[in-house]
């Protein structure tokens, strides 16, 4: 069979060589570690030997001064039998050598091209913004452009600092950041807590409330302007006596026990500042409308001013949010845990109604009982609900 | 404690039988089938970088090796092919380490200058001149400590008596009377170089004086020599009777590395070496010794070639190690 | 996996290195020490001090002067079933073992394909402040800088030379624990323990502060110290770290630190050049880089050797007051 004899490669990183003289010629035969032709490579004079016998059969390349790359078929040797390996043929390079190739790396050379001067990576503007990295970012993040900053650090660069300062003058700013208040913070976790945990359902009911807008209204008649009585007045007045009748709805809810309370302590939503507080009327059963009156009052005002001493807002076993001035027609709140229920008011407003049969204009209020089911079932509720309304009907009864 | 044997005193050959004698030309065959193949396959270009061959030393390591035993350790130098063949490598395993390849001893990152298998007690090859004697001075405190009779070997050649780790190295073995068994192998050239242009002297074994330690000077071709020396060597160590150290004179038929023609060298100087090859040796003791007829040398030769043949066919198809993350290589992994 | 005893007992940095190798030699019968007069005397330093004569002549053993031989040694034995602890008395020296240290130690596992363990540290004494001149003043932080294969401990404190030194011997890979000259008689508690250490992580944090991060090694963690101090009274917080694994660089710590401090001073008792705080300045701007308000700063020792002469040598440290200084420049917007 014909083998191919390669220019070899003789030393790290030679990748040509010289074929100087063949010292056989085709036709011959070679013996196996015999000199066939002589090679120059980058360090010397190097007999190729053959590395197996047979007979050189073909010369591919001459010898001469020409550098032969690494790998190229300089002869053809047509050895005998089987008795020896065949050396790959022509082109063994991928057979053999890897994807690859150890120690050589495929680098391209970038050649500098003398007389031209490189080409500037960037081209420098006029004006060259100098800004620390934390900077730049805290100031891509405010959405402030640095052309229009002053930079205190070193150099007149722009630093954190100026950023700082620039949020501060910032008017048109997309939006403002409220830190959380540890109020926020307390409101937003019972809340959330509150609204996942509890099994809520809701009663709506509808009271006239012409009687009792009459009454005070003569009530008030007498009264000086800093001690008009409320409708919400009236309103915890009447829970209080509810609650009365109704005492499952005056409950705290336990992992094990529900605690029916014996005081009727109601809290009261009050609008403040940081959020909603709700300061507690404190056995409001045994308070009448004017009683009531006064001390929402004072409790209210200290509400809003944030002075309410703890024992003054935290309890409690009934709770009612009026929207009502609002002109809110009806709402569903939130329970307070641990309470069980909690009473919506929405506005007192003109709305049609049926009276013996026909059409008349009556004062309604839409009320909605938010309640616990695990605490208070339907009918419960409605009890409740009921027993409320008839307090709100017949409003001589919450004297 | 026994006199301090000095290097002129011819010492008396140890008798060895027929098989172990054909067993150390079988060996002897081997590596210069292996030398031979390698140089082939540089030509073939499987043989990346450079390597250095040892044909002409094959008596060297085959008669210096036999003498170790299972649990006994060396060093040697990137001409090292011979002392990790003669301890028992597969020339399988070692070719596929010369083509870099995964199944390579080394599994292709070290390459032909770092041969090496622990469960053999090869310790490693070293490509600096010297570095292997420390790290077999090493390995005989272990042996040592260790005090099961065993034994360290280090090869190094002539070149390497001139570096300070070489001197290092006698001084402390001989202090502490270490069981470590050098082994020279003068082949007259460091490198390009011929031993007295960087030596003051041609017998090696002088230095060794210098430490008090007791030397020979043998025939590096002469297995059966060698043999001797180093059992002789071997049992005082054994005996905890400490280093000795033998000069193995000899020649390497090729250049120093693969691009080295050796046109340096004087006219006559290569044949008057060739008349005095170790395998021609041999088989002068196993004919007349032995009446061993040379039909028996062809079939061990064809046998020997054909083993080395199939090795080396095998390593070249042997996988590539995979382009991969190497720290681990580098570094063990600790965790908590 | 390690048992504290009580609490932690006050001591020497001496004491503690004394402490570390004590605890080693009484838990494991392969671990062996030495080194230039480390048995009968105890050490130049007396750091092996009673060592000798608590666990014999053969355990810990004095060796000629001889740094690559013993050194290489220390490789062989750690092939051949020892952990040994080999001590150079000096830094400096490791220039005269250094083809063993990086050619051989360094390299050998990589070589030998990833399967082979060096069990073996050296610990060394390095560092300025002692007027000992350039030879025998360079920490050894940075030559081993650019040498995958190894692992360099810095020890700061009596209880981090106590934990290095432990950790070191335990560990599989060859360690490098860089011991400094200047914290001999420094005391401070040490938190002994029975049984093997855990891991030794990357950097430690020694204060946490809000307005700049300041890293150091060896000697200079004490200078930081005093530095924080003084930056305290004129209202700066700084964040402290000792580095105390110079290789591998763990620098996910400090990167994470910048974050929150936006400024890194790095403090070294290296030249610039080839100084690690260079590679983790360049690690922190890559990571951090959005975070910064300031161009990191390193203090490092001048680009000339050592001085002899005591004026001289203490300008070539960095002082407290030039760390103080340097960190307030930052920190107050007048820096570069």
């Amino acid at each position: 069979m014909s083998t191919a004899i390669l220019m070899p490669s003789l030393s790290p990183g030679m990748t040509e060589g010289k074929l100087v003289q063949w010292l056989k010629k085709e036709g011959d035969f070679v013996k196996r570690g015999e000199a066939i032709a002589e090679l120059e490579t980058d360090k010397s004079l190097l007999d190729l030997e053959a590395a197996a016998s047979g007979r050189l059969e073909k010369i591919l390349v001459e010898a001469g001064e020409d550098p032969v790359a690494v790998d190229t078929p300089l002869a053809l040797l047509a050895t005998e039998g089987g008795s020896e390996r065949p050396v790959p043929e022509a082109g063994p390079a991928a057979a053999i050598t890897p994807e690859v190739q150890p120690g050589t790396e495929t680098k391209e050379v970038q050649r500098p091209v003398f007389g031209n001067p490189p080409a500037t990576a960037a081209v420098t503007s006029a004006e060259r913004i100098a800004a620390s990295p934390l900077a730049k970012s805290l100031a891509a993040e405010a959405g402030i452009a640095l052309q229009e900053l002053t930079g205190s650090g070193p150099g007149g660069r722009i630093v954190k600092a100026d950023i700082g300062r620039a949020q501060g003058e910032q008017p048109a700013a997309a939006y403002t950041l409220v830190p959380h208040s540890s109020t926020r913070r307390i409101i937003a976790a019972r809340l959330a807590e509150a609204a996942s945990t509890i099994p809520h359902f809701y009663l709506t009911i509808d009271c006239r409330m012409d009687a009792l807008l009459a009454l005070r209204s003569q009530l008030n008649a007498g009264l000086p302007a800093s001690d008009k009585l409320s409708v919400n007045n009236f309103i915890i007045r009447a829970c209080a006596l509810a609650l009365r009748k109704v005492p499952k709805v005056n409950a705290s809810w336990g992992d094990e026990a529900i605690k029916l309370l014996h005081d009727v302590d109601i809290a009261v939503a009050v609008a403040a500042p940081d959020g909603l507080v709700t300061p507690i009327v404190r056995k409001a059963d045994g308070k009448g409308v004017a009683d009531i009156a006064a001390e929402m009052k004072q409790l209210a005002g200290r509400a809003r001013e944030r002075k309410l001493r703890p024992e003054e807002f935290q309890g409690g076993g009934f709770s009612i949010s009026n929207l009502g001035m609002y002109g809110i027609r009806e709402f569903t709140a939130i329970i307070n845990p641990p309470h069980v229920a909690i009473l919506a008011v929405g506005a007192a407003e003109q709305r049609p109604v049926v009276q013996d049969g026909a059409v008349v204009a009556a004062t309604v209020m839409s009320c909605t009982l938010s309640c616990d089911h695990r605490a208070i079932d339907g009918a419960t509720g409605a009890e409740f609900l009921g027993s409320f309304r008839v307090y709100i009907e017949n409003p001589h009864q919450l004297a | 404690m026994s006199a301090i044997q000095h290097h002129s005193q011819p010492q008396p050959e140890l008798a060895v039988g027929a098989d172990q004698l054909l067993h150390f030309y079988r060996q002897m065959l081997l590596i210069r089938a292996f030398e031979d193949k390698v140089n082939e396959a540089f030509l073939r270009n499987l043989v990346f970088g450079t390597t250095h061959l040892c044909q002409g030393q094959e008596a060297v390591s085959v008669g210096a090796i036999a003498c170790l035993r299972q649990h006994d350790s060396l060093t040697y130098t990137y001409r090292g092919h011979g002392q990790v063949l003669a301890r028992g490598m597969a020339p399988e395993v070692a070719f596929a380490e010369i083509f870099g390849r995964e199944t390579g001893c080394s599994r292709g990152l070290g390459g032909s200058m770092h041969l090496a298998d622990l469960s053999l007690g090869l310790l490693g090859s070293f490509a600096i001149v010297g570095a292997g004697l420390p790290v077999a001075l090493g390995a005989a405190i272990s042996a040592q400590l260790d005090n099961r009779g065993q034994v360290a070997m280090t090869f190094f050649g002539d070149g390497a008596t001139n570096i300070g780790a070489f001197h290092e190295t006698m001084n402390m073995a001989a202090v502490w009377k270490l069981p470590l068994i050098f082994v020279c192998e003068n082949n007259l050239y460091g490198e390009y170089s011929p031993i007295l242009w960087t030596t003051p002297y041609e017998d090696l074994a002088r230095r060794a004086e210098a430490y008090a330690m007791p030397a020979e000077i043998v025939d590096g071709n002469d297995v059966v020599a060698v043999y001797s020396a180093s059992m002789r060597a071997t049992e005082r160590a054994r005996a905890g009777e400490g280093p000795t150290f033998i000069e193995c004179k000899t020649y390497r038929q090729r250049g120093h590395s693969r691009s080295d023609p050796a046109k340096y060298r004087p006219a006559g100087e290569l044949d008057y070496w060739l008349e005095r090859d170790p395998l021609k040796q041999c088989e002068a003791r196993l004919q007349s010794g032995f009446a061993v007829q040379q039909e028996k040398f062809d079939a061990l030769r064809a046998e020997v070639q054909q083993q080395i043949d199939t090795a080396c066919e095998a390593a070249a198809e042997a996988p590539w190690p995979e382009v991969r993350d190497l720290g681990p290589e580098s570094l063990v992994e600790v965790r908590a | 996996m390690s048992t504290a005893s009580s609490n932690p007992v006050e001591m020497t940095y001496r004491e503690a290195i004394i402490a570390a190798q004590r605890a080693e030699l009484q838990a494991d019968p392969r671990v062996m020490l030495m080194g230039e007069d480390i048995g009968a005397a105890g050490g130049s330093f007396k750091l092996t001090e009673g060592l000798q004569a608590e666990f014999g002549k053969i355990r810990v053993r004095d060796t000629p002067i001889s740094e690559q031989a013993f050194i290489g040694a220390a490789m062989g034995m750690a092939m051949t079933g020892y952990r040994p602890i080999a001590e150079l008395m000096f830094a400096d020296f490791m220039g005269v073992a250094f083809d063993q240290i990086v050619n051989g130690i360094a390299k050998h596992r990589f070589m030998q394909g990833g399967t082979l363990e060096l069990p073996l540290v050296i610990r060394t004494v390095g560092g300025a402040g002692a007027r000992f001149g350039a030879q025998h003043s360079q920490t050894g932080e940075s030559w081993l800088l650019s040498v995958p294969g190894l692992k360099v401990f810095a020890a700061a404190s009596p209880n981090e030379a106590y934990h290095l030194i432990r950790a070191a011997v335990r560990d599989p890979n060859p360690v490098v624990v860089i011991e400094h000259k200047f914290l001999f008689t420094r005391k401070g508690p040490v938190q002994v323990f029975d049984g093997v250490v855990s891991l030794v992580e990357g950097p430690r944090q020694l204060r946490e502060g809000r307005d700049v991060t300041i890293v150091a090694s060896l000697a200079m963690v004490e200078r930081i110290q005093s530095a924080a101090q003084q930056l305290e009274a004129a209202g700066i917080s700084a964040e402290l770290f000792d580095m105390r694994v110079i290789r591998p660089m763990q620098p996910q710590a400090i990167v994470a630190s910048v974050r929150k401090t936006n400024r890194l001073l790095v403090v070294e008792e290296n030249h610039s050049l080839g100084g690690w705080g260079g590679d983790l300045v360049s690690t922190v701007v890559a990571e951090a880089f959005d975070y910064l308000d300031a161009p990191p700063e390193r203090l490092t020792l001048p680009d000339w050797p050592v001085p002899y002469s005591p004026a001289l040598e203490d300008a070539a440290l960095p002082s407290v007051d030039r760390i103080t200084a340097t960190a307030r420049a930052m920190v107050e917007g007048r820096g570069r």
